[in-house]
């Protein structure tokens, strides 16, 4: 297969980028999309050209860190789909892709197509945990979960952080993210203790890192690569204004 | 030629950690503060050490290469976390999971290291589910279990098939927690590239902001390393892309040794390689055994759909060969049983290298609904992989490289030969001998960084409360600083014609070759030479685009693989002196009459640990001599 790329070039933080065009000509529809730009940067290396820069580790749709918007959509075309996981089979023979980094005041673009994602750790650092310190937890099975719970809790904590959810929304806004983790500690009993305090540290946070606020478009539940529900965002803002008028939380 | 000592506490094997506990040293509070812990990787073991040391009021400074913590590739751990809680009253204890990891590792693990990894696992239950972790849950509310590969109990906890990117993310909220109390300060996108020792003690490293390129120096009055195994070496493997044996290999380089180079654990269920350009192989969770039965066609070169293929013409080799275990062998005996059947002739696939996991039979009792709900996301993740529905057609799969046993070598309190440096998680040789079983790496993990190394690593700077920070204007500083930037500059200088990956992938063809599931005498003599001589045409011919200063990641992958060259060719030279087949290591002289291992244990009862040497000088071997006193030492029969 023939394909056409049109890739986001920046030097670093403090230069402007580009759009610069390449083309491959024998590209296998087998290929997974980041083994297509490892196939370029060996090109681009032997030419004596620059690589491109692109986040990636797992490349099996877990650890979170591929990005890359692809023909304007956060990780590509294809549904509940990473850009790791996603292949050449999902783009047609002399298609032109085009590959950008996530747009968003508070991703700054590091290089080429790779952003720096550390609001979010900010983010969990300002609540997104259970204050139990090593040592001190009680034995598991004296902590009972309703099994549906649990489960949602799961459903919640299979957010991998990429960032496609600020990516896709046009205000950038981390509440998908941040609503997930959340929801998933709202909904286990352990997590419950701290759930008021959790939610107005949380999104105290978000808005100071300059994240935006969500107009309802769910763009980002469409664009999130795990499937994580608008729900959640339901689910966050009426434990909010609880927590802001001091009532108890329920689920 | 230094000793080895593993201080291994006096007593009774149930009774040594109580009672290393009871008299070890303790640092008060007030000194806690005083003191700096350098902590480097953070996965489930490095992310459980810096929450539980910044927990008991230490300066922890936090390392890792990747843009957060929360992707290190324990995220990646899919079937499940063990334990010995005997929920499932099925007859389970931690004398029975010590045992079982004793046999699964071959006899060629510390009893009493195991002990106590068994004997942590159930706090770590706790730990986690405290801390939020999702586990699964029966419809009573308490935590489901299922059982896994290499024993006869139900003792796996389980999140789905993505068990570790739960415990991951929940030792990570740990972790962020004390970022938020200021005891831990993370650096991320920073790689640990030297060891700065001072006295003879750990004291620092020297790092390289990966957006910068600048070089860093780092001090401490301790020094962890939780950086995980080096499986990459093979290229194609499970891992993560960029994880890597650098830091560790740094370590060795200073004289931490390093035991059991070559003890790797070759996954039997992974996606096959299906082309040339493949970047990595997926593994499919060992859990999916519990369900899934593994097959071949009974006759030789069957190229018809498995599909077709009736019952009374498959071979479910692992049920006709380990009646008593089933599909359920542990890891290396399913992946040689693979091999065996693939080498002769009765693989499938286009390339014939290949088995079938099929999940007909536990369809059509279970229902479909229920295996969605087991393993739902593997078998999404085998679709969009490979383009083929599992429900409907059976897995394809066939061993790959995954988890290394080897490692740093590390006394008791998880220190290596260098006095304040510890090892913690994968990055140790520690706990699993010869092969570990499913399950247990998450264990180790959780309970190195949760449970052990807070206890060991307070004895240690319990004598080092009167040493002031530790200053890093020094020599041993300078030094360090110099010999990272040098090799550095001589990456770049190369300026030669082939990637750094084109090398990488040569070089892990020949580990595949001649140090995988089986080797030879032969064979590693042959694959020494190879990697010698591949490792002088990769200084004379590697190009390396780019500048120092500057996000450049041909740079950071070219270290990378220097270093591989380096270890792989300790891996192949363990294999050599090592006569015996034992768990992972099948030396294809020493098998029984029906092709298992055959081990040797009045020559080789023993840890092989390597001292470095110096450059171009052969590494010296030291030997801890493995000695069961509570265990009998049987021949591993899962028949």
């Amino acid at each position: 297969m023939k394909i056409k790329l049109k890739i986001w070039r920046q030097k670093n933080a403090k230069t402007k980028g580009i759009f610069v065009n390449y083309s491959l000509d024998d590209v296998s529809p087998e290929m997974s999309f980041l083994e297509m730009l490892d196939a370029l940067n060996t090109k681009l290396i032997e030419e004596g050209g620059d690589p491109v820069a692109f986040d990636h580790d797992c490349r099996e749709g877990i650890c979170g860190c591929c990005s890359l918007y692809i023909n304007g959509h956060p990780h590509g075309p294809g549904e509940k789909t990473t850009t790791c996981e996603l292949h050449i089979r999902s783009f047609k023979d002399g298609e032109t892709i085009v590959i950008e980094p996530w747009r968003a005041k508070s991703f700054p673009v590091i290089k080429d197509l790779i952003v720096d994602r550390n609001a979010f750790d900010k983010i969990i650092a300002a609540g997104g945990f259970i204050s139990v310190g090593t040592g001190s937890a009680s034995e598991a099975n004296s902590i009972l979960a309703k099994k549906e719970h649990a489960d949602e809790a799961f459903d919640s904590a299979s957010c991998i952080g990429c960032g496609a959810c600020v990516a896709a929304c046009k205000n950038a806004s981390a509440m998908l993210f941040v609503s997930a983790k959340i929801s998933q500690l709202a909904l286990l009993p352990q997590g419950k203790v701290e759930a008021m305090e959790r939610v107005e540290a949380m999104v105290a946070k978000m808005d100071e890192l300059g994240f935006g606020n969500c107009t309802n478009t769910y763009a980002c539940e469409a664009e999130c690569p795990k499937g994580i529900k608008i729900t959640n965002i339901a689910r966050m803002n009426r434990h909010f204004i609880g927590a802001k008028i001091g009532s108890q939380i329920k689920q | 030629m230094a000793k080895l000592n593993a201080k291994i506490p006096e007593g009774p094997l149930p009774e040594k950690w109580s009672r290393y506990k009871s008299s070890m040293k303790l640092v008060n509070p007030a000194n806690k503060k005083k003191l700096d812990i350098i902590l480097v990787g953070t996965g489930l073991a490095g992310a459980s050490a810096a929450s539980s040391l910044g927990d008991l009021g230490y300066n922890v400074k936090v390392f890792c290469f990747q843009d957060t913590p929360r992707r290190a590739h324990s995220v990646a751990a899919q079937g499940g976390i063990n334990a010995a809680k005997n929920y499932k009253n099925d007859g389970d204890s931690v004398y029975r999971l010590f045992y079982d990891m004793i046999k699964g590792g071959d006899y060629r693990a510390r009893e009493a290291n195991v002990y106590r990894a068994a004997e942590v696992s159930n706090a770590t239950i706790d730990q986690l589910t405290a801390q939020g972790v999702p586990f699964a849950r029966e419809y009573g509310g308490t935590l489901d279990n299922r059982s896994f590969g290499g024993v006869q109990v139900s003792r796996t906890f389980y999140a789905k098939g993505q068990t570790g990117q739960q415990c991951l993310l929940g030792a990570y909220s740990g972790l962020s927690r004390q970022v938020k109390e200021g005891t831990v300060k993370m650096f991320s996108r920073c790689e640990m590239l030297d060891l700065v020792i001072v006295d003879g003690k750990a004291r620092g490293i020297i790092t390289r902001n990966l957006v910068t390129g600048e070089i860093e120096r780092h001090s401490g009055h301790a020094v962890v390393l939780a950086t995980g195994g080096y499986g990459t070496i093979y290229y194609l493997s499970t891992l993560a892309v960029n994880s890597n044996a650098s830091a560790a290999w740094a370590a060795y380089k200073k004289g931490a040794f390093w035991g059991n180079p070559s003890f790797v654990q070759i996954h039997p269920s992974s996606i096959p390689v299906l082309n040339d350009y493949q970047s990595k192989l997926t593994l499919m969770s060992e859990s999916l055994r519990n369900d899934g039965r593994v097959w071949v066609p009974k006759k030789k070169g069957d190229k018809r759909p498995a599909n077709d293929i009736p019952e009374e013409e498959r071979d479910y080799y692992l049920e006709r060969r380990y009646p008593a275990f089933g599909n359920l062998v542990p890891r290396d005996v399913g992946s040689r049983a693979a091999k065996e059947r693939c080498d002769a002739g009765y693989g499938v696939g286009d390339t014939g290298l290949s088995v079938y996991l099929d999940f007909k039979d536990a369809i059509n009792k279970q229902g479909k609904k229920a295996i969605e709900n087991k393993y739902g996301n593997l078998f999404e993740m085998y679709e969009k992989i490979t383009g083929i529905n599992p429900y409907e057609e059976p897995m394809r799969i066939y061993p790959a490289g995954h988890y290394t046993m080897g490692g740093l070598w590390v006394d008791y309190e998880l220190m290596t030969t260098i006095p304040g440096l510890f090892a913690i998680g994968e990055s140790n040789f520690s706990d699993h001998g010869a092969n570990r079983l499913g399950a247990s790496s998450l264990m180790q993990c959780a309970g190195d960084g949760n449970f052990i190394i807070p206890n060991t690593i307070g004895n240690y700077l319990a004598d080092e409360i009167k040493t002031p920070k530790i200053p890093t204007d020094t020599p041993e500083f300078d030094e360090a600083e110099k010999a990272v930037k040098l090799k550095i500059e001589k990456l770049l200088s190369v300026n030669g014609k082939q990637t750094v990956t084109s090398f990488h992938k040569r070089l892990g063809k020949i580990l595949w070759d001649y140090s995988g599931m089986t080797r030879n005498e032969e064979g590693l003599k042959k694959g020494l030479v190879l990697i010698d001589e591949l490792e002088k045409e990769f200084w004379k011919d590697v190009k390396v685009p780019g500048t120092a200063d500057e996000l450049n990641q041909e740079l950071e992958k070219a270290g990378r693989v220097a270093d591989f060259f380096e270890l792989a060719k300790l891996m192949i030279t363990d294999g050599l002196i090592r006569r015996e087949s034992c768990g992972a290591h099948f030396r294809e002289e020493s098998q029984t009459e029906t092709g298992e291992a055959k081990r040797d244990d009045e020559n080789f009862s023993y840890v092989s640990v390597w001292e470095y040497k110096g450059k171009d000088k052969p590494p010296e071997l030291h030997k801890e001599e493995l000695n069961y006193e509570y265990v009998e030492v049987k021949v591993r029969d899962y028949k």
